[in-house]
């Protein structure tokens, strides 16, 4: 039994591959091969799907409008989280478990419940229709992951080096930046890592909350489905395009996916 | 309970391994009696972790053979072994109570219950658990957790011989002798043979019976405490056994002389006929060096009180040694000589003592 | 942890999450709360209505489909993930140049947009251009999720389980490489068998993290919207409207602000309430 163990990882890495080979094969095939024959490659190989995706702007706009959000939001998210973080891992204060509590709740929180009342709040205050505004929405759900992630690396380092830190003549902030930080960069990593990937894949608010100069990527995607028709090979190529960056990010940090999986408190 | 061979063991962590260097173990013979108790001594990296894997069956050797008395176990995996061990860090299972713990290995056995009751009251009772049996296992302190691994393998009647990866390492300090002579007690109540793996000389030295020193894959010198003390067989034994650990003086031997900066030093070995090949050394510990009216003239350069003794490093030249001078001795003021018991005193080449 | 000193003025460090969390949680909870016991005409004219559009909600047998449906799809999903996760990552290998690969391929669903997603497997599951679709067909099965409830459920369950399972198996991986040699080695000299290595080794030390996977499976799958409705629009006829996908109907289909505000509530009370008690039931078990 233990000779065919690989098998299992390796049908279901095939089971996870065959739907993105599919959007791939799809995507170099020109729209009258989609819909007249069925064929397990592309016949009349084509770039041109690619080709009206980085020639015309409502479509590559799209790319950079989804990366604009996600990494103002990645980095409003670590940047707020880690004080937050450093406090919750090392002092007791007024309602802590409380407002631990409090924070891990967002995450439980269905964005098609946010989705009427954050339109209406963001264009209120003006920000309808900008990066900023999704990077702020995706912060409901971001920060107290980033919180929890954070907290749980940093648990993780002894309070010793806090105080030798002290006794050394380091002021707080000092410390805080050329010791603490360096010694959690694995868990900033992860945090970052998280960040990314839930703001990347969410759409829901990212759509209610833009509607020209921001729209994500995968939101003009919607767009073809419904009112092009079947504009698949387009449909194809531009889902293919969003797997990239995802798969970029990944290829990064493959080596603390183990441990960065169980938000560093195995 | 079984006499263990270690015949021609070679082992390397690498696929094909050419030279020498390749091996992690270079070459081992040992015979080890039924019912003693061995110690592996040598610093990290000597190749006993890996001698230590291969007769627990983790690791198969490159080379060579394992005989269980007259048994080839060689392929043999840990669990038809019949052995025993307990790990650098206590491995106990944690969701179990210390009671199902001791119990597990004979319930995987398909002991009978009656059977295992009673061990379990005799193993726990001889490792004063008998009060925490119905606490979980994970509660305990990691002296409890180490007795608890070790009692898993004291409730097999059938256990050849059971191993000790430095078991002390996690310890406090001041159970840790308290563990020991607890070790030692167990041994010989018991009498199953032991083997711990070390490289803390005290605590090879006050539970073996015999110490096997390992040095870069080899075992340099197998012996009781006494001979490793007074007769080193490798520079490395004189060094690393002892504190401060064994003064070694580059020789020259001229007409089956051993000559020290020119002056004759009688040693207990004397020169073979033919020439000796390599560099050559005297080795002398600090214990067997004193000062007299003839000998050596040494300049004093430090003294270190260490309470019943003070250690005086004297200089020869260049030449540096160590020895030891009793509280109610004087350390002559006025060209002071030193001088070496003879009997104590060996000649090295190329690490070896010429035979 | 039992070291931490007492200090107020840590509320500093967790001021500016507070403040940025609060804008985003509280001020559109209190724009929820306060359209769920209001009726509007529109024109910012506002009537007061207590709790009418609870009990509205409460009692419409639409509610109880979508939650039903909701329950159904999330037990069906943690049935299959959660074992499915153990039983690969137990398989996965522990070492060697094989264990980036596998990590990297695994993670690769979780980082592709929703709603590509569900575009993905429509795509993928279309009777005559996909090629799951094609397959199950040609086998003589007659199958085709855009009409048939029964295909319908099966294509969305199949796509869960692609796109989350991996997140169980990086868990669990993580749980398991945490466990040292030495414990597999001890257990092989104390003659435990692969059942008992798995039960009183490998699960104990799995156990935090597969909380964690179990409770984020929860909550995601609870609130699963995008991939459904890029998938099956919540059809055919209502069959696969989940909860999300009915309030959305709701609120900016129907604009029925009253009742989808009602019902945001109870559904997000329910997540917390259901979580709560799966938390302090883990946790309970955990200190006996």
């Amino acid at each position: 039994m233990g000779r065919y163990k690989w098998l299992v990882p390796t049908i279901y890495i095939v089971f996870l591959m065959l739907p993105i080979y599919w959007l791939l094969n799809m995507s170099f095939k020109t729209t009258n091969e989609i819909l007249g024959t069925f064929s397990l490659w592309p016949r009349e190989f084509t770039l041109e799907n690619y080709r009206t995706i980085f020639t015309d702007p409502t479509w590559y706009n799209g790319y950079f409008n989804s990366l604009a959000y996600v990494l103002v939001n990645m980095v409003i998210s670590v940047l707020v989280a880690l004080p937050a973080a450093y406090a919750f891992s090392r002092y007791r204060f007024l309602g802590d478990k409380h407002l631990f509590f409090w924070l891990l709740t967002n995450r439980m929180a269905p964005p098609a419940v946010f989705a009427l009342p954050f339109f209406q709040l963001y264009s209120a205050i003006g920000l309808f229709d900008t990066h900023f505004a999704v990077a702020l929405a995706h912060c409901l759900f971001n920060i107290p992951l980033a919180v929890w992630i954070l907290e749980g690396f940093m648990s993780g380092v002894p309070k010793e080096l806090d105080e030798t830190a002290y006794i050394d003549g380091y002021s707080f902030g000092r410390f805080f930046v050329k010791i603490f930080i360096p010694t959690i960069t694995a868990g900033i990593g992860v945090a970052a890592f998280f960040c990314f990937m839930f703001s990347w894949v969410e759409l829901l608010l990212a759509k209610t909350l833009t509607s020209v100069a921001a729209k994500p990527i995968a939101a003009t995607m919607t767009r073809t489905a419904s009112t092009a028709g079947y504009e698949l090979g387009l449909l194809a190529a531009a889902g293919s395009l969003t797997i990239i960056p995802g798969a970029i990010v990944i290829y990064f940090v493959r080596n603390y996916i183990a441990r960065g999986f169980a938000l560093g408190r195995v | 309970m079984a006499r263990i061979t270690l015949d021609n063991l070679r082992h390397s962590y690498q696929a094909a391994p050419k030279r020498d260097e390749d091996y992690a173990l270079q070459q081992v013979d040992i015979e080890w009696q039924d019912g003693g108790a061995y110690a592996l001594l040598g610093p990290s990296g000597c190749g006993k972790t890996t001698l230590l894997n291969i007769i627990s069956g983790l690791l198969n050797p490159t080379q060579g053979r394992i005989l269980f008395d007259d048994v080839d176990v060689t392929r043999h995996a840990a669990d038809q072994r019949n052995i025993a061990q307990v790990f650098q860090f206590p491995v106990i299972y944690d969701t179990m109570t210390v009671r199902q713990n001791l119990e597990f290995p004979l319930r995987n056995r398909n002991v009978e219950p009656s059977i295992i009751n009673q061990r379990v009251a005799e193993i726990a009772d001889m490792l004063d658990l008998t009060d925490t049996l119905d606490t979980r296992a994970s509660g305990l302190t990691a002296d409890g957790k180490q007795k608890i691994s070790l009692g898993r393998g004291l409730v097999r009647s059938d256990v050849n011989v059971i191993m000790f990866d430095e078991p002390l390492t996690v310890i406090d300090p001041h159970l840790k002798w308290v563990l020991r002579s607890k070790l030692k007690e167990l041994h010989q109540r018991i009498g199953t043979t032991m083997i711990y793996v070390t490289h803390d000389q005290t605590e090879a030295l006050t539970f073996a019976d015999q110490v096997v020193v390992m040095y870069e894959g080899r075992v340099v010198q197998t012996g009781t405490p006494v001979e490793l003390f007074e007769r080193p067989q490798h520079t490395f034994v004189g060094h690393f056994i002892g504190s401060p650990g064994m003064n070694l003086l580059p020789c020259s031997i001229d007409a089956g002389q051993v000559l020290f900066e020119g002056i004759p030093i009688r040693t207990c070995n004397s020169p073979p006929r033919d020439a000796v090949k390599g560099e050559t050394q005297i080795g002398v510990r600090p214990e067997f060096v004193y000062f007299s009216q003839t000998g050596l003239p040494v300049e004093v350069s430090r003294v270190d009180d260490v309470g019943r003794y003070r250690i005086v490093e004297v200089a020869h030249g260049a030449h540096r040694m160590k020895m030891l001078v009793s509280g109610e001795q004087a350390i002559p003021q006025m060209s002071p000589k030193v001088d070496f018991n003879p009997e104590f005193t060996t000649l090295y080449a190329d690490g070896w003592a010429v035979r | 942890m039992s070291s931490k000193t007492t200090n107020q003025k840590a509320w500093f460090f967790v001021l500016p999450v507070v403040l940025l969390v609060a804008f985003n949680a509280i001020i559109p909870l209190m724009t929820v709360v306060n359209y769920s016991v209001q009726e509007t005409f529109g024109d910012n004219v506002f009537f007061w209505e207590g709790v009418t559009w609870f009990e509205q909600v409460l009692n419409s047998s639409r509610f109880h489909d979508s939650l039903k449906r909701q329950f159904l799809f999330t037990g069906i999903i943690l049935a299959i993930e959660v074992p499915l996760g153990i039983a690969i990552a137990l398989a996965m290998p522990r070492r060697g140049p094989w264990v980036s690969v596998c990590l990297v391929l695994m993670a690769l669903p979780l980082l592709i947009p929703w709603n590509v997603v569900g575009a993905m497997w429509n795509i993928f599951a279309l009777p005559d251009i996909g090629l799951l679709g094609r397959t199950i067909n040609a086998m003589g099965i007659d199958y085709n999720f855009t009409q048939q409830p029964v295909g319908a459920w099966f294509t969305t369950v199949l796509m869960d389980v692609w796109h989350w399972t991996s997140l169980v198996v990086l868990l669990c991986y993580a749980g398991l490489c945490s466990i040292p040699d030495d414990y597999y080695q001890a257990a092989r000299i104390d003659g435990a068998g692969a059942w008992a290595v798995f039960r009183y080794i490998q699960l104990p030390k799995m156990k935090r993290v597969l909380t964690i996977a179990i409770l984020l499976r929860f909550m995601d799958s609870f609130m699963i919207y995008t991939e459904p409705f890029v998938l099956t629009g919540g059809g055919p006829g209502n069959s696969t409207t989940f909860l999300s996908i009915d309030l959305v109907k709701i609120a900016l289909g129907q604009f029925d602000l009253g009742p989808a505000a009602a019902m945001s509530l109870i559904y997000f009370l329910i997540i917390l309430l259901v979580s709560w008690v799966f938390y302090t039931l883990m946790m309970r078990n955990e200190d006996q």
